[in-house]
This record gives C-alpha cells, structure tokens and sequence, in this order.
C-alpha cells in the first residue's frame, strides 16, 4: 500500500473526482493542503473573501453542471462561507466546501480559530463531515462529492483538521459508495405517471408549472417535447428561467410576486397544474388558500419533502424531473394516448392572450433613464445570447421580466435566499466556466458593493465579467415596499453616498463607464462588450421606479398591483 | 395527533443534534426522545414522541428520512406495538402516609428504590397512562421531585 499524507490522499481525491478548478483563501489551518495543491495541476482562483469563493463555485456548478469546490482556512475563513452555503442549499446547488479545523487534540478546546462549523453549517447543508481520523479521509471525500451531486443536489461541508492531512498512513483509494441512509428515489412510480396523464388527456385548461429542477436535472428538450405534445401552457419560476425557451409562444414567463399578469392569471384559472422541479415557494403561490383554486395539482419532484409541504397535491411523483419526462414520453406511445390528437385548446390559449394583450410589462420614458430600458438594450445588443448573473432587488426582477432567456444555464440568480453580492462572484465562476461567452451582472448598487472586492479577483484572473449596475442610489426593492405599504417613510434605504463606480472599476485595474441618459446606453454596452477586460457601468436610472406586477406578500396572485 | 416515531440511525456523533436541529428548525415539537445504541452497536434506536396533523407529520417522516445519517423511519401510531417508559418518582413519606404509599407502590407493582426518614423513591414501568395515574394517585402525599424516560417502543411480533 503506498504511504501517504493526508494532504496527498485530499489531492488524489480531488483528481478522483474530475475536480481541476477551485476557489479559496488560504490559512494555517490549510497550509499543508495547499501546499500539495500547489504541486498539482488543479487551477486555484484566489478569491478576496471566503462568501465569494463559494458564490464563485456555485455560479461555475450552476454553469456546468458539476460540483463547484472551494477551499477555505478554519475560524473566520469557514464563517464565512455560511451564506455562500446558504445560498446554495436553497438552490439546490452542488458545492462541495473543504475547510482547515484545528488540529484533533485541540478541538473543543476554544482553540485559535477554532469554530464549530459542523454545528453552525448543520442546517445550511445538505449533510457535513468533520473528519477524525485519517483512515476516513477518503471515504469522506468520496461521499461529500457523491451526495453533493445526486438526489436534489446541495453542499456539502468537509471539515479537515490539520494535524490529518500532516499524517502519514497506508492509503487505499475508495471507489465505492456505500451511504446506507441515502438513496434517493429517480424513477418515478409509473402508476402515478399515468394517474396524472389520464388527468391531463381530460383537461380543457392545463399548465406547466416549473422549476429548477428542470435546469438541473438536464429536462429542457423532453419538456418541450412533452408541452408541444398537449400544447401546454408554460410557467416558470425564478429558478426554472431557461428551462423551457422564454421566446416560445407557449411560454408564460414567469410567475409569483412579480411574475407576469397571464401566468398569475392562467395558473389561477386552470383546471390542472403540473409541477415539475418546483417547490411551491411562497413567493410563487402567494396567498396559499387562493392559489390554482380550480385545479387538480400533480407534482413531479426529487425531494419526497417538497410534495404536499406547502399546498396538498393530487397525484404526487418523487422522481427526478428527466426521468420522469422521459417515462412520461415513452408512456404517451401507448395506443391508449398516442391516438389522443394534440388538442387546439383554441378557448384556452386565447383567454390567455387576451390576458398577454390587456396587461403587457409597461414602463414609461419621461427622460429619465429608466433601469427597464437598460435590461431592454442588454438583451437586444447581445440579441439574448449573454450570460446573465443578478444580484438581489429590483435589479433582479427587472433583469428576469426583461430579459428573454432561451436556454438553461443562461440565469444565474439567488432564488431562494435573496443574497445581495451574490452577483459578481457568481459571474465570475460562470466566467471560469465558460471562458468563450459574455458574462454580465446585473447589479444594484447596494448589493455590488456586498462583493464589489472581487473585481480584484476579476483583474487578477483576467475574466472580463460586466457588470451593469442599475444605479438608482436606492436599497430600491426595499424603498418600493415603504413606498407602498409605509407611507413612503423611506427608513435606512437611501444608499447616495456611494463610490464613484468608475473610479473604483479604475482603481482595481478594471475599466468603469458610465450613462445618464437613453441614448448613450447601447453605445456605453457595446463600448464594454467590445472591451476584452472586466467593466463597470454605471447607469443612472430613475430613483423611484417600480418593479409591476406586483403581488403583495400574503395576497392572491389575481390581486396585482398594475403599476 | 400524538405519534410515536421509531428511527434507526448511524451511531454516529452529531447525529442526535441533527434530529434535534431538525425538529426545532422547522418548528416540530418532541414531546419525548430517548437514545441507545442497538444490538449493532453501528446503529441506534430513536423513540420520539411528537404531534401534529396529518400533514406535519407526514412532513416530519419525509424530512427525517432525508437525513443521510438516517436509516430507517417508522411511525408506530396505527400499528401495534409495546411501549413503555420509566419513571422515578420522589414522595413525601411522613409517619400518617407511609403505609399509603407502599399500598399504592403494590397496587401498581412498582418498586421502592430508596428509602429514607422523609422519603421513599419510587420506580415506575409501564405506559403512560399508567405512570400518570400513580403520579395523580401519590400527588396527595406530596411528591418531591419525578424523573421521566420518555416512550421507547418496539412493533409487536416478528
Ligand atoms: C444580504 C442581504 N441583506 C439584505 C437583503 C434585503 N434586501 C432585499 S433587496 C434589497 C435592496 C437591494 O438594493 P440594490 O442592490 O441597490 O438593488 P435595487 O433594489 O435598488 O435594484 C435589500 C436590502 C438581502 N436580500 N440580502
Ligand atoms: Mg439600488
């Protein structure tokens, strides 16, 4: 058996696992790994704050597919990456977080940077590790990856003590996973599948509702195959973006608080809503007792968990979203459905273009910038071929309602937990990943500055990210519910005193435009598109601008607010 | 409803604070957990009691299945099974209720553990109706002090 160190068994591991890039900040508690590292050819992004490192593996995992890795010191290194993990978990994204600890006979001991990350990362993750003894490293590191990327994938944290990976032992590679309390269920019950078809051969008003669990189970062409089939109406949530192409005529956009007026319409007047990959998130449904009122629900999911949770299904299948799809299409070939003609639903489809018609997305141009206008002239200059990432506001939304996106893994956005700065750094590992595309941020102003640190990273690495800040020198998401349900009493959301964010581009080496006015917005954007290094636009919009639709928290998706 | 949920789990650390963590992250209540190890020392038997409606605990078996440490779930409510749980109950014992106490103790064929001047302790085994009905029964006397187990409970037959 050779003899090796733990640091050398982490390597091997990495390797293993087809990792050649990671993100991290070193430390003394890793020292010795990064060391071994170092000698490898595994790429490492020194990034410029533990939270970015796991945003960076997470954008570069949404982008790709694969478990994104990152790489932090024990103490504050490992704390900060809680929101990183945070934000993943919500997502259902694959990250793995290696982190240093403090040698064995020092844990427990309140020794120098030591935290108990097991115990705070417990509920931010999909499971975690502390490893104790070396003979476990590398079944450790085998299940972390393994559990991180299968079922309804999520990160997990593997928390390594230093005097582990100084240690010498005989080493054997583990090849075989053997989790006895994990196996999660990807085919989906066949009798169940067919419950749901025979309701949807019958339906005269059905929809498609879905999330990321599109995205990340690769189901984009058997959906549309499946919706072109029986003409099913589509909506998706934040999540689900790209899922299904946003330019199709069966495509409703988005749904929820700030979904659009035909999808909130359509999924309250429809006789059945299919979910698939979706969770019923509050800010989907909106008042729940109100929400599909008129419809049989069935519910296709890989996460037992997320079925009947938030509103009771009808016919409830645990299975992965593909999977499922697929025995959905080959199940469809049975004579029984296959002489089923794919319906006009002439009624339908026309109640909700009147519905597209009556209550488009409007914005109005009264000279000022609007931020609408912005994502409007991103989208048609790179014609919806970019690479999205958001922060977390208005900026978000106006990105989603504005931009079209064709395909998965075109959004890159923080869904569940709403994390300002996750933006930038998620940007930069999509950048990692996709080193031939255009990558953009669209930004606020207060959330840039959460991560703005990174653009440090961004110039180091030479990834050319843009990112277009909607400036409008407000918190604005937060203005917009004081505006509309205090009185306008704006408490500690005016975020004026801000950086020059030209000067601050310049200054980290980056390059910083900026535009005041409309007519200055393509030429600025195809200034920075055509510049091969990062960049900073900072369009000054209108400060008060809303983000309509709206459904007020709590209140039934019928009840909008227009404008 | 009150349920009594039994979960096989890794005999692992950290794996009683993640169902700990579970139950008081999401807001589901235990009325009574007990721990120990199986005749596998690998593994070990969880007995929580807990309620909730339908839905809640259907939620609370799916999310307790969703834990990696976690092998095996049941939920023994509906189903026949023995349960029993342990009680140490500590009662005034004065000259006029001595002979009270032990009447009670025979009836309900518990046992004197300790005995002193002022007191007798008191071991109780059996159900919960059972431990709360000689707890009502000794209350006159004056108990001091009563240390519950919690349920543990295994599915009858094979
Ligand atoms: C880390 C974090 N803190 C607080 C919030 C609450 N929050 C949601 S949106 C928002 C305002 C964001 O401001 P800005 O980035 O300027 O975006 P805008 O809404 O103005 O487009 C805040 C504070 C959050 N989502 N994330
Ligand atoms: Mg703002």
């Amino acid at each position: 058996m050779k003899q090796l160190s733990g640091a050398q068994i982490f390597v091997d591991c990495l390797k293993r696992e087809k990792v050649d890039t990671i993100f991290g900040f070193p430390g003394g508690a890793v020292l010795n790994l990064y060391d071994e590292l170092f000698r490898s050819d595994i790429r490492h992004y020194l990034v410029r704050h533990e939270q970015a490192a796991v945003h960076m593996a997470d954008g570069y995992a949404r982008a790709t597919g694969k478990v994104g890795v990152c790489l932090v010191t024990s103490g504050p290194g490992a704390t900060n990456t809680v929101t990183g993990l945070a934000t993943a978990y919500m997502d259902s994204i694959p990250v793995v977080v290696l982190c240093g600890q403090v040698p064995t006979p020092l844990i427990g001991n309140d020794a120098f940077q030591e935290a108990d990350i097991l115990g705070i990362t417990r509920s931010c993750t999909k499971h975690n590790y502390l490893v104790k003894s070396i003979k476990d490293l590398g079944r450790i590191m085998r299940e972390a990856f393994h559990i991180a990327r299968t079922g309804r994938p999520g990160p997990v944290v593997v928390d390594i003590p230093k005097d582990i990976t100084a240690e010498v032992t005989g080493y054997q590679p583990v090849l075989k996973v053997d989790i006895p309390g994990y196996n999660p269920t990807t085919e989906g019950h066949s009798g169940q599948i067919e419950r749901a078809l025979d309701l949807l051969v019958k339906a005269e008003r059905p929809l498609l509702y879905v999330g990321g669990g599109i995205i990340i189970s690769n189901a984009y062409r058997e959906l549309k195959r499946f919706a072109e089939r029986f003409r099913l109406p589509v909506t998706m949530t934040l999540m689900g973006l790209g899922g299904f192409p946003g330019d199709h005529p069966l495509s409703l956009g988005m749904l929820g608080m700030h979904g659009t007026c035909r999808a909130n319409m359509a999924i309250s007047n429809a006789d059945l809503v299919i979910a698939i990959g979706a969770r019923f998130d509050d800010r989907v449904t909106g008042r729940i007792d109100k929400f599909a009122p008129h419809a049989k629900i069935v519910h296709i999911d890989i996460d037992p968990t997320s079925i009947s949770k938030n509103v009771v299904v009808d016919i409830p299948v645990v299975g992965d979203a593909r999977k499922v799809l697929q025995q959905i299409l080959q199940i469809l070939k049975k004579a029984k459905y296959a002489k089923v003609k794919t319906p006009k639903r002439t009624e339908w489809v026309n109640k909700i273009e009147a519905w597209k018609r009556e209550m488009t997305l409007a914005y109005s141009m009264d000279g000022e910038l609007k931020p609408q206008y912005v994502v409007e002239k991103i989208y048609e200059v790179t014609r919806g071929e970019a690479l999205i990432t958001t922060e977390v506001g208005q900026n978000q939304m106006w990105a989603v309602q504005y931009y079209h996106f064709k395909r998965p893994r075109m959004l890159f956005t923080s869904g569940g937990l709403g994390t300002m700065g996750y933006g930038l750094p998620a940007a930069l590992g999509v950048q990692v990943a996709r080193p031939d595309k255009l990558v953009i941020d669209i930004a606020g102003d207060g959330s840039i500055q959460m991560n703005s640190q990174e653009l440090a990273t961004a110039v180091q690495y030479d990834l050319p990210v843009k990112v277009a800040i909607l400036n409008n020198g407000y918190l604005g998401m937060v203005r917009q519910w004081q505006e509309l349900f205090y009185d306008k009493r704006y408490a500690a959301v005016d975020s004026s005193a801000q950086p020059d964010f030209v000067k601050l581009a310049e200054a980290y080496g980056a390059v910083g435009l900026r535009a005041t006015k409309a007519e200055e917005v393509v030429p600025v954007l195809k200034e920075a598109i055509a510049t091969p290094k990062p960049v900073i636009i900072d369009f000054r919009v209108s400060r008060e601008e809303g983000v309509y639709p709206m459904v007020p928290a709590g209140a039934a998706l019928t009840e909008m607010i227009l404008v | 409803m009150r349920h009594t949920i039994s979960v096989l789990v890794k005999n692992e650390f950290g794996v009683l604070s993640r169902v700990s963590g579970l139950f008081s992250a999401r807001g589901f209540n235990i009325e009574s957990l007990t721990v120990a190890e199986t005749l596998d020392p690998e593994f070990s038997r969880m007995t929580i009691v807990t309620a909730g409606n339908e839905q809640i605990i259907e939620q609370i078996l799916k999310q307790l299945r969703k834990l990696i440490d976690v092998i095996k779930v049941s939920d023994l409510t509906g189903k026949r099974f023995v349960e029993r749980e342990l009680a140490l109950i500590k009662v005034r014992a004065e000259e006029k209720t001595r002979a009270e106490v032990l009447r009670t103790v025979d009836i309900f064929r518990c046992k004197v553990v300790d005995v002193t001047t002022k007191t007798y302790t008191i071991e109780v085994t059996g159900t919960e109706d059972k431990i709360l009905a000689i707890i009502d029964l000794l209350s006159p006397m004056g108990i001091r002090e009563i240390i519950r187990t919690g349920r543990v409970a295994v599915p009858r037959g094979d």
